[in-house]
């Protein structure tokens, strides 16, 4: 278990990088926290899995540092770094037993006999593969073969860190649950630090303590579920978080009030002076749709996805969608939209703007 | 148009695939295949398009036997969860293929490829290679092939499995748009329950080779015809508890009483319900209370899924806000009355749950 | 996956019925017709049954033979499947060498199994060949022509210069084909080269290893025309191989009816050993793909 610093930290796959698009992964200061879970979340091509193999060690960065615990590890093999690494395909050694799958980091490192039988059984009990640990590998399916991979990437108790790499790509949604919890628990249980790839949100969100979001080898956001959902720090934060993402409208800000096309929004907070463009940002779960009040909405579709409805529709000409609760009855012709204000948040430039006097929300 | 199945079944080498199977598809209609992998869903969309021969039972196409007929002779299209095009060639030649195949004139060919290239937003790629553009785009040509040869039947077999979440966000709704331009006859294959309510149209549940349910796709989420059915049709999956009759009691494992249908027959039958229709505090008076064992609680932001143990079950729980619950402690979780299903011994639905008939 | 049913398919084949007719089975049914008759010349011809099938099951001069030619065969599958397997995990995997090494591999699978033959008879010659000449100069007696021993190593040592390139590619292709993630996984878990080779690489190979072995095996199995360069089939009939003694017998005694039942032999047994092997091949696809 470890702590992992990224000190100015920085890639670029070609050799002489002459401008910030060259680089792959762009400048960034981090430290990583020993014990807690991240999930590196971003569209592909952002540049998370540079990120995972720099910290593997598959790749050496082209500039800054990596840390773990404080001692330089930046051009350190895999092999020196004492991580264990879940991929996104099943990687198991098919001729082997599953026993001896799971045995295998352990005999590599020539822990004593009786060891290895106890921590294999706790491992197969968690992963639920007690009743096949005589199997070979390479009859199952591929579900049990990622369980495998999975169990392989717990068995040992010191690593500095596990790396996840998109590891239930290949499992069905309703074992994807039953997975995803065990490895929340796992990780309460034995507190490794734990890195996840991923580009579901859901999975992010749901396992991380704190969930890293990265845009274009950039991190944008570093913060819990809850901070990202309730006060994204990018607009893309907004956007890529939540389903569907958060709605923007362009608007003037003047003190605690938006202003769009005349119409006077009221704000939770007082902000000041503001350059650059103005949006404002509200999620569709903070959205009433009512028939007297508020702003005019055109609704275009309503979708009833079981536990509530995505209401899409048009305001001020913007494509905005809104949840309404199951069993809400929504005709089609014109409704109105009123928003909580203190879950409207600013965006200046993208970036989020926080509000001058905290206490103004009152 | 209607593509009828008359008890279709499909056996290979003794292992049975796809149980008989009768299912009526109707003109300009959006029909959703629901279900875990190996399920059956690419099996049927086989004998569907015909690239496999059913081992017994007919295929109707417009009340035309076309049982045996070859995929090449049907007006089908079809797009797989991998992206498939021809990688040497344009994006815009990908899409003129199957035109130039059916040796439409130079105009018309040009006319369809920008028309369905402007629908899935791949007017400005027409003139790169498919290998040059991004997941999403991929899938759109692969899409734009399917549509623009105007089948009247199109299968698309996950068509966003490999996509990243938020651009299958995007596609998702879009689909059902491009669906409704088409008029042809869909046939869609997912394993994600949410997919197919985002899709609408018409539902199919499958589950071990065997279409369980067929109907419109709210109603199929709502009034399952059987345990399992719900049980393919929940993400996270339905919860189960066993209840047992007894004169006019309902008797929830011994820990909570309701009062019982007259119409139940003295016995012992499974409760199930959604993971949010859970709730953390009393709604209704006449609520039930159960106490759990907390396994974990995961926060996606906006909502709580809380994982725990209910004497043998396992539960799911998803309430709104955000709620920081510990694990391993004793939780009381409450469930309106209104909300449960109650299925008998063998699967059975025997009574929907009321809040459906209300809404 | 499952093909579609086309049967005009069928129409396309064929010509190569056709051709396939003209080129084997007609000459195929000209041996059997051979294989139960005895000629004097003349194009006279007596019938006979199996009379030379019999014979030649006890024949000591076919027996000797098939001894040598699955003595020759077993050595040299043990000494190229591992050798190629060894060249190809030491191959650069990627980048300009990589190229290089592939086409210097390729080139003797390119040269015609007579000049093979010419080449290494001339290598070997003490008087004027490079290598006879050199060991000679070292103190060897080495002579190939001569004595048995040194005629068994040269033939050998030709057949593994020239074919070894071969198990090499093709164990390289399998090679190629392993994700890198398992290499990965295996440095995570630290496990040992040998490790490395014996959990992952060889389970990856399989497949095309036993590709490579048939191969090689249906090829030694028949090999004639290198040692028949070199040797001759001597010194007596030290590297006389089966085909060796085939033409022997047919062309060199004219005895066209034993000949023709020796091929036919011959045939059968070179088909159900590959069948053999097919056979296993396709069970341990179908383990691995359950």
């Amino acid at each position: 278990m470890a702590k992992i610093t990224l000190s100015k930290l920085a890639h670029s796959y070609g050799a002489n990088p002459q401008n910030e698009a060259d680089f792959a992964l762009k400048e960034m200061d981090h430290v990583w926290e020993d014990r807690q879970a991240y999930a590196l979340l971003g569209p592909s091509g952002c540049g998370k899995t540079t990120l995972l193999n720099i910290i593997s060690g598959l790749l050496a960065p082209s500039h800054g540092q990596v840390l773990f615990d404080d001692k330089d590890v930046t051009h350190a093999p895999t092999t020196a770094r004492n991580i264990a690494q879940v991929f996104q395909f099943p990687v198991v050694y098919d001729t082997m037993s599953v026993r001896d799958n799971l045995a295998f980091p352990l005999r590599n490192r020539g822990m004593d006999a009786a060891y290895i039988q106890s921590r294999v059984a706790r491992i197969a009990e968690l992963i639920g593969m007690e009743d096949v640990l005589a199997q070979k590998a390479q009859g199952l399916s591929a579900d049990a073969k990622q369980k495998i991979s999975l169990g392989r990437g717990l068995v040992r108790e010191d690593v500095n860190a596990i790396l996840f790499d998109e590891p239930l790509t290949v499992i069905d949604p309703a074992m994807k649950w039953a997975l995803r919890t065990q490895l929340k628990s796992l990780h309460g249980e034995f507190g490794h630090t734990m890195i996840y790839v991923t580009h579901d949100q859901t999975e992010a969100l749901t396992f991380a303590d704190k969930v890293v979001v990265m845009l274009e080898g950039r991190v944008v956001q570093i913060g819990t579920p809850e901070a990202l959902f309730e006060a994204p720090g990018h607009t893309f934060v907004g956007h890529f978080i939540g389903s569907p993402g958060m709605n923007f409208l362009d608007a003037t800000i003047e003190g605690q009030q938006a202003i769009i096309d005349g119409q006077m929004i009221a704000l939770g907070a007082h902000y000041g002076a503001l350059s650059g463009r103005t949006q404002i940002g509200i999620r569709p779960e903070f959205i009433r749709l009512n028939k007297k009040e508020g702003l005019p909405a055109i609704i275009s579709r309503v979708e009833d996805v079981g536990r509530h409805k995505i209401v899409r529709a048009q305001v001020f000409g913007h494509a905005f969608n809104c949840i309404a609760p199951e069993g809400m009855e929504i005709s089609a012709d014109v409704m109105y939209v009123t928003f909580d204000p203190a879950r409207i948040s600013v965006f200046a430039d993208d970036w989020r703007v926080e509000p001058n006097v905290k206490k103004a929300a009152a | 148009m209607t593509l009828e199945l008359v008890s279709v079944s499909k056996s290979v080498s003794g292992r049975v695939h796809i149980h008989a199977t009768d299912l009526v598809l109707q003109n300009g209609s959006m029909n959703v295949l629901l279900g875990a992998t190996l399920s059956g869903k690419t099996s049927l969309m086989r004998l569907m398009a015909g690239l496999d021969k059913p081992s017994s039972g007919k295929i109707l196409w417009n009340g035309h036997d076309v049982t045996g007929m070859r995929v090449q002779d049907r007006n089908i299209a079809m797009v797989y969860q991998q992206f498939i095009n021809y990688p040497s060639m344009s994006v815009y030649d990908n899409i003129a293929a199957p035109l130039r195949l059916m040796r439409k004139s130079k105009s018309e060919i040009d006319k369809a490829v920008c028309e369905s290239a402007a629908l899935m937003k791949l007017t400005p790629q027409l003139a790169r290679k498919p290998l040059e553009l991004s997941g999403g785009q991929q899938q759109r040509c692969a899409l734009a092939r399917a549509l623009v040869k105007g089948a009247g039947l199109v299968l698309l077999d996950e068509p966003l499995a490999n996509l990243d979440y938020k651009l299958r966000e995007e596609l998702r709704t879009e689909i059902p748009k491009i669906f409704e331009a088409s008029g042809a006859i869909f046939v869609y294959a997912t394993t994600e329950p949410e997919e197919a309510l985002l899709l609408g149209g018409n539902t199919a549940a499958l589950h071990e080779g065997r279409v369980t349910q067929f109907g419109l796709t709210p109603e199929v989420y709502r009034l399952p015809k059987d345990a399992v059915t719900a049980r393919v049709f929940s993400n996270p999956p339905m919860n189960f508890i066993s209840v047992t009759k007894q004169g006019d009691q309902l008797s929830f494992a011994n820990e909570q009483t309701a009062p019982a249908l007259q119409t139940l027959d003295d016995g012992v039958y499974q409760a199930g319900f959604r993971p949010d229709h859970v709730a953390l505090t009393r709604r209704t008076q006449s609520a039930l209370e159960f106490k759990c064992q907390v396994q974990v609680s995961e926060i996606t932001g906006s909502e709580t899924y809380v994982h725990m143990d209910h004497q043998e079950n396992k539960w799911i729980g998803l309430v709104d806000g955000v709620h920081h619950i510990a694990a391993n402690q004793e939780l009381s979780v409450f469930l309106d009355l209104a909300h449960i299903y109650l299925f008998g011994q063998d699967g059975s639905l025997l009574a929907p749950a009321t809040y459906v008939k209300a809404a | 996956m499952q093909k579609t049913v086309n049967q005009k398919a069928w129409f396309l084949v064929l010509p190569v019925f056709l051709l396939v007719a003209f080129s084997a089975v007609i000459p195929l049914m000209t041996v059997v017709n051979y294989s139960v008759q005895d000629t004097f010349g003349n194009n006279q011809f007596f019938w006979v049954g199996l009379e030379w099938f019999s014979e030649l099951l006890h024949s000591e001069r076919l027996h000797a033979a098939l001894g040598r030619q699955i003595v020759f065969s077993s050595i040299i599958l043990a000494i190229e499947v591992p050798l190629g397997v060894f060249i190809a995990l030491n191959m650069p995997q990627k980048g300009l060498w990589a190229s290089v090494c592939l086409v210097l591999m390729a080139l003797p699978l390119l040269i015609p199994w007579n000049v093979v033959g010419t080449i290494w008879q001339i290598f070997g010659r003490v008087d004027i060949g490079l290598l006879g000449h050199t060991l000679a100069a070292l103190g060897i007696d080495y002579n190939y022509t001569q004595d048995p021993l040194d005629a068994w190593v040269t033939v050998i040592v030709m057949d593994v210069w020239h074919w070894t390139s071969l198990v090499a590619l093709l164990a390289y292709a399998g090679l190629q084909s392993i994700p890198q993630a398992y290499y990965q996984a295996a440095k995570i878990d630290q496990a040992s080269r040998w490790s490395v080779f014996w959990f992952i690489e060889l389970p990856k190979m399989q497949g095309v290893l036993m590709i490579a072995i048939l191969i090689r095996f249906m090829d030694s199995f028949m090999i004639y025309t290198e040692p028949f360069v070199v040797t001759g089939g001597g010194p007596g009939n030290a590297t006389t191989f089966l085909s060796i003694d085939l033409v022997k017998m047919a062309l060199g005694q004219f005895d066209l009816g034993p000949a023709a039942a020796f091929s036919l032999m011959y045939f059968l047994t070179v088909m159900l050993v590959s069948w053999v092997f097919y056979t296993v091949m396709t069970n341990l696809d179908k383990k691995a793909g359950l």
